[in-house]
């Protein structure tokens, strides 16, 4: 198995008024190149914290990161970001915003015209051909994470992290933009790392579900393979017995193993 | 404590934002009379035409009419105030005299006697310069201030301490220094107008959201990319509030810093005239130092709507 990402015993502490606060402890895992990996768990299991340590926005208290065998030491653009809430800049164009993302990235060795063919591309690649002008507070909060998407596509990223890209939008354009995605990340071949908590996001598009335990102290609860044939259809899925078995096995680890968030709630 | 002071300050300017509103109608004013002629030269005025020039007019009435109504009370008031004589005059009074005063707005007879015109501009001036400054020195300042957390908490005791403290306070420190009249009431300008500039221009700059720095972190931008495409255009609404706020502050300290200093200017000039007990003229200063103030306040209002417009 090719080793592209590792995770190697890394845990997370965070200094609160409280004292330490163990976010997460002894994570392994080792990502595949061109692997769709979802990370799933309740709320405040550390998913995001996961996806931040793998961006480089925060690092690791214990253990290391590695990208192609080299120490993941911050944030970079070979590590492309897509925020749950879109972090648009208000007061750039679309075209604008992922214009600023692939001048920093290619500026320094491609001329402006090649630039702009490169965002105009991006733009493309999500279908916003027509929204390339409007800034993002004239588009639908769809459109916007499709800019997003656009923006982190556009740097050529060896690893796209998406942290619940879809979390805020509404279940219809959930699902068509979860179909532009796998399109995507088939064409291009990304390596993905995405935060969800939706069961059916994550075993439509994943070739790995990585569940975690509830936090404090969260860590990798089971790994569950989808060996589901791709390209995948949503609908023939529905009626797919190892698409539903799959979906079970999630929602069993959810709600029956890792189910005492509820219990301290009530 | 900041967070407070601005509600505060915030609370005072939104009377004044309602006349923004207002301005709509004056725009307004033009379409109904051009809509009467039409229908004058028309013969045949159609009957469906009639609707939307009734809802114009309509509309215009809306815009136009409490604002009218509450001056012509204003004007009522004060009339009603001065009919029986005594020292203050009342408005026909006061408008004759405004008269003769705006035929030659800008004659000279030596350094005490100059025309309304003069000494607005050199009010303005005084204000310009000193506003000018504490932009050029308030703004930066704000800006380091937002970004580190140590220098904030060294500074903020300081400014807590001195920004309650009437910019005239100032004054005779001002006179020391400069040994002139003219500089140190800029000196003073410069006081009350930076201290609304610094604050929120941090404020602003603690603001901006860590979203927006995430994604100056992830795609490793420049250190001037970051302050360029983030944090001065995030930064902007702050500042042009704290221009705001200053301004206003500014316009009203210089009058009084003006009548203490002497000079040419329209708070000397208030005073000069209180000396010659020419009363009408400083009913007219008042309304002179009003309505020169609303245009500074609502063409920075203008500006700030501009600005944010093209960068919300």
């Amino acid at each position: 198995m090719e080793k592209f990402v590792q995770i190697e015993r890394v845990g997370q502490t965070f200094d609160t008024k409280k004292g330490k606060f163990v976010a997460l402890r002894d994570i392994d895992l080792t990502i595949r190149k061109g692997e769709f990996i979802a990370l799933i768990g309740h709320s405040g299991c550390g998913k995001s914290t996961l996806l931040n340590l793998i961006a480089g926005l925060t690092l690791p208290t214990t253990g290391v990161l590695l990208l192609e065998d080299r120490e993941i030491g911050g944030p970079g653009p070979e590590r492309a970001v897509v925020f749950q809430n879109h972090s648009l800049l208000p007061w750039l164009t679309c075209f604008e915003n992922v214009y600023l993302a692939v001048e920093r990235v290619f500026g320094a060795k491609e001329g402006k015209a090649k630039l702009k063919e490169r965002t105009a591309a991006a733009i493309n690649l999500v279908g916003l051909d027509h929204a390339s002008a409007k800034y993002p507070h004239e588009i639908s909060g769809g459109m916007k994470q499709r800019v997003g998407i656009a923006r982190a596509l556009s740097m050529e990223p060896k690893v796209l992290l998406m942290d619940e890209p879809f979390g805020a939008l509404d279940a219809l354009t959930r699902a068509k933009l979860q179909d532009e995605l796998m399109k995507i990340c088939e064409a291009t071949k990304a390596t993905t790392v995405m935060v969800t908590h939706d069961v059916d996001e994550a075993v439509l598009l994943s070739d790995r579900i990585v569940m975690m335990t509830n936090g404090p102290a969260a860590t990798i609860g089971e790994i569950l393979e989808v060996n589901l044939p791709r390209p995948r259809q949503r609908l023939t899925l529905a009626h797919d017995p190892a698409y539903i078995d799959y979906r079970a096995a999630v929602l069993e680890f959810l709600y029956e193993k890792q189910a005492h968030v509820e219990k301290i709630a009530a | 404590m900041s967070a407070m002071t601005m509600d505060g300050d915030f609370g005072t300017k939104k009377p004044v934002d309602r006349n923004t509103h207002s301005k709509p109608g004056a725009e307004v004013a033009a379409e109904p009379a051009k809509e009467t002629k039409m229908e004058k030269t028309a013969t045949l005025p159609a009957p469906v035409a009639g609707t939307p020039f009734g809802e114009k007019l309509a509309a215009f009435g809306r815009a136009v009419l409490p604002p009218t109504l509450g001056m012509l009370i204003l004007l009522c008031l004060w009339y009603v105030a001065t009919m029986k004589g005594g020292s203050i005059p009342g408005p026909a009074q006061t408008w004759e005299a405004a008269k003769v005063l705006f035929a030659d707005p800008f004659y000279r007879n030596g350094p005490n006697d100059q025309g309304i015109g003069w000494n607005i501009l050199s009010s303005l001036q005084r204000v310009g310069i000193g506003f000018g400054f504490a932009a050029v020195v308030g703004i930066p300042l704000g800006f380091i201030l937002g970004r580190s957390k140590f220098l904030a908490d060294m500074v903020n005791p300081i400014i807590s301490l001195l920004r309650p403290v009437s910019p005239l306070a100032w004054l005779p420190i001002g006179l020391l220094v400069f040994k002139k009249a003219d500089p140190a009431a800029t000196y003073t300008i410069f006081i009350c107008s930076i201290w609304p500039m610094i604050m929120n221009t941090a404020q602003g700059v603690q603001r901006v959201p860590q979203d927006y720095l995430n994604v100056a972190r992830v795609l490793a931008l420049s250190e001037w990319k970051v302050v360029t495409k983030i944090l001065f255009p995030a930064v902007l609404p702050y500042i042009l509030t704290g221009i705001r706020l200053s301004i206003g502050t500014a316009w009203l300290v210089i009058v009084a810093a003006e009548m203490l200093t002497g000079g040419v200017g329209i708070g000397f000039w208030v005073w000069d005239e209180w000396n010659n007990l020419k009363v009408e003229h400083i009913i007219i200063a008042i309304f002179v130092i009003g309505i020169v103030g609303l245009i500074l306040e609502q063409s920075l209002i203008l500006l700030a709507k501009k600005l944010t417009k093209e960068s919300s």
